[in-house]
């Protein structure tokens, strides 16, 4: 068990491409950190690099109080969990996980200890003389996990490892791997594109994008106080609502002249009949679509002033401009073509930059 | 996940393998049953008259002496030309399998020699190793080996080992190199995190994955041995000195084809070809138990 730092670390190719532009990460004694982002940010690079599969351009990767850069893979005493699992499929589900401790030189009464334990933890003890290639998805999940506990390291490191289960497993799984770190204590690095994922099993949030750390928290601080319009769309789903405040006609006492966009969380949006609330925001909305997900309600409306236009979103997966997005508990709501006023109180509003590299305070 | 389609009726599905048997029937088992026929008989020397004798061929050949040293000429030879050929590939592929800078270039010079017809590598040999005139046997001989395949037996095996074993490297190594991609990169990396050094790695992950290749790779081998060796052993020793690199399937040659006599030659192939059968089933029956596909 071991505590992990990561020191302005980057990782350039050699064709000039920056794939890490100088991360740093802390991560304290026995800490479940998690590192989220969309593909091609930067995240499984930089895993692997903590791992050892991928060289370290420059900075520092220190496991433990040792710092790493130069050491193999094997003598950094972590584990990983891959994304197809990496089982050696002519080996035994046994051998699978004794392969690590007898290449270690460890005595056989010893390993045959370790794998009876991690077995019987992970319910693997009936499949032990099975192939990687008789196991269904959940089972081989278990037994890479099982690999990786067995050798009992400093550090696991968890590449996608649920990804390529089914809906329902990935949640029972992701239960598991939680409990089972808890009660291990081992210090965790898990790679994920998954915002719940992330949300459900980090101590320690790292939210990335473009080969950079866009926040590091607590994964409900960084919910709460996301630091930029990437991090407030990312996190959270539905994603929150970025409006820009000259494009709106917004004028909201107390923003200050850097601030460029206003961010509201679908779920903070209160439809109301009249006034809007002191120092909040209100928008009046045509109903252009309705989702019924059974315990809420998702309404897309677009705004009067925009109503008319064809409105096509300016990016993948962002709102049309123009379009807000209300969430409202239960199933009841109103109909397409409805005219409705949503409103969110002055507490609840987010304001960053008009780049949105910023979060601007709200006094 | 079975995914096939159903065909009501059997013409279609005769109709379908009609081309693909009728070029068996007509290349492969009617010359067998050909050859199978020859050998119960006996052709004067003019072909005017020919008699059936049942097994007399068989039984004259199996009291030939030099037939016994054939078939132990055989049996050396492919073990030798098998576990170099197979071993050498093996290496070449690994080596080639890394990131290199021109890895490319490497791949498609080691595939090369696969397009020179064995007789023509048999006569490059020879020029390298000709006792009087040949760059390698002067450069032995200089190095106080008295190298003369001409009469020495030895050598003679040595030298049509090294034609035919350099001659099926390259159709080794490409299978190799296509068994050793198809392996995923993170079994490896998986492997080198759990503490296995690279000659483990490759003896306890790589080697056991690549076993279907190997296997393949073994069969095929063993029957480019058996029979298409023939154009090698013919231009670099004509079978000499003395029988030395006599092989079964030259013996038919010799026998059949310049010796004329008919019903031998095809008494040696049909034991030939039982024999490449019977290597062939005994390890698809016990060898291939250890293959993980």
């Amino acid at each position: 068990m071991a505590n992990v730092a990561l020191r302005n670390v980057r990782k350039a190719y050699p064709n000039g491409f920056e794939a890490i532009k100088g991360v740093d990460i802390e991560v304290g004694d026995g800490q479940f950190c998690v590192l989220v982002g969309p593909s091609g940010c930067g995240k499984s690079t930089l895993l692997r690099m903590v791992a050892g599969l991928e060289t370290v351009t420059s900075g520092e990767i220190d496991i433990g109080g040792r710092v790493v850069n130069r050491v193999e893979p094997a003598d950094r005493d972590i584990a990983m969990v891959f994304q197809n699992y990496a089982l050696y499929p002519h080996m035994s589900v046994y051998n699978n996980m004794a392969y690590g401790l007898r290449n270690r030189g460890m005595a056989k009464g010893e390993i045959d200890t370790r794998v009876q334990e991690a077995a019987r933890i992970l319910e693997l003890s009936a499949l032990l003389d099975r192939k990687p290639g008789q196991l269904s998805g959940g089972q081989r999940q278990r037994v890479a996990m099982g690999r990786a506990i067995v050798r009992q390291p400093k550090a696991f490191l968890f590449d996608e490892p649920l990804s390529n289960l089914d809906a329902k497993l990935r949640i029972a799984m992701r239960v598991e791997i939680r409990k089972l770190q808890r009660r291990l204590g081992t210090t965790s690095i898990y790679v994920t594109h998954d915002q719940l994922e992330a949300m459900t099993l980090a101590d320690i949030l790292v939210v990335m994008n473009g080969g950079q750390v866009e926040q590091i928290g607590n994964p409900l601080e960084v919910y709460q106080n996301p630091a930029t319009t990437f991090v407030a769309s990312f996190i959270g789903a539905p994603p929150m609502n970025l409006i820009g405040l000259r494009d709106a006609g917004i004028a909201l006492a107390g923003a200050g002249s850097e601030a460029g966009i206003l961010g509201i969380r679908p779920e903070d949006l209160q439809m109301v009949d009249g006034a809007v609330p002191d120092g909040g925001v209100a928008f009046d909305l045509r109903v252009e679509a309705i989702e019924r997900v059974g315990a809420e309600t998702y309404v897309y409306g677009l705004r009067a002033e925009q109503a008319g236009g064809a409105a096509v979103s300016t990016r993948p997966g962002d709102l049309p401009p123009g379009e807000i997005l209300v969430r409202i508990p239960g199933q009841s709501g109103p109909a397409i073509g409805e005219r409705i006023r949503a409103a969110a109180v002055r507490e609840k509003l987010h304001l960053f930059s008009t780049d949105g590299r910023k979060r601007i305070a709200l006094r | 996940m079975e995914n096939r389609a159903i065909f009501s009726g059997k013409l279609l599905a005769f109709l379908l393998a009609a081309p693909q048997l009728a070029v068996s029937l007509i290349f492969f088992y009617w010359p067998a049953a050909q050859a199978l026929w020859q050998s119960f008989l006996v052709q004067d020397a003019f072909g005017l008259s020919t008699e059936f004798v049942w097994f007399e061929n068989y039984a004259a050949l199996l009291k030939t002496p030099e037939y016994y040293q054939a078939i132990g000429v055989t049996f050396v030879f492919s073990i030798l030309v098998v576990a170099f050929s197979l071993a050498i590939g093996l290496l070449l592929a690994v080596m080639a399998n890394r990131n290199i800078a021109g890895v490319q270039i490497y791949r498609t010079f080691l595939i090369i020699p696969y397009a020179v017809a064995p007789a023509v590598a048999s006569v490059l040999f020879i020029f390298m190793f000709q006792p009087g005139l040949g760059m390698i046997a002067r450069t032995l001989q200089r190095g106080g080996i008295d190298w003369n395949p001409v009469l020495n037996g030895t050598h003679a095996m040595i030298l049509v080992v090294i034609v035919a074993v350099w001659n099926q490297i390259s159709y080794n190594f490409l299978f190799f190199l296509a068994g050793l991609q198809s392996i995923p990169k993170t079994v490896i990396e998986a492997a080198a995190i759990d503490g296995a050094r690279p000659m483990r790695r490759f003896w306890t992950i790589i080697f056991p994955l690549l076993s279907p290749t190997t296997f393949f790779l073994i069969i095929v081998n063993i029957t480019y041995v058996f029979f298409n060796t023939l154009g090698i052993i013919d231009t670099a020793t004509g079978g000499g000195p003395n029988g030395a690199t006599q092989t079964l399937v030259y013996k038919v040659f010799q026998d059949g084809r310049v010796g004329a006599d008919l019903g031998g030659s095809a008494a040696q192939s049909v034991i030939l070809m039982i024999i490449v059968v019977v290597l062939t089933a005994f390890q698809f029956r016990y060898v291939e138990k250890k293959v993980h596909y």
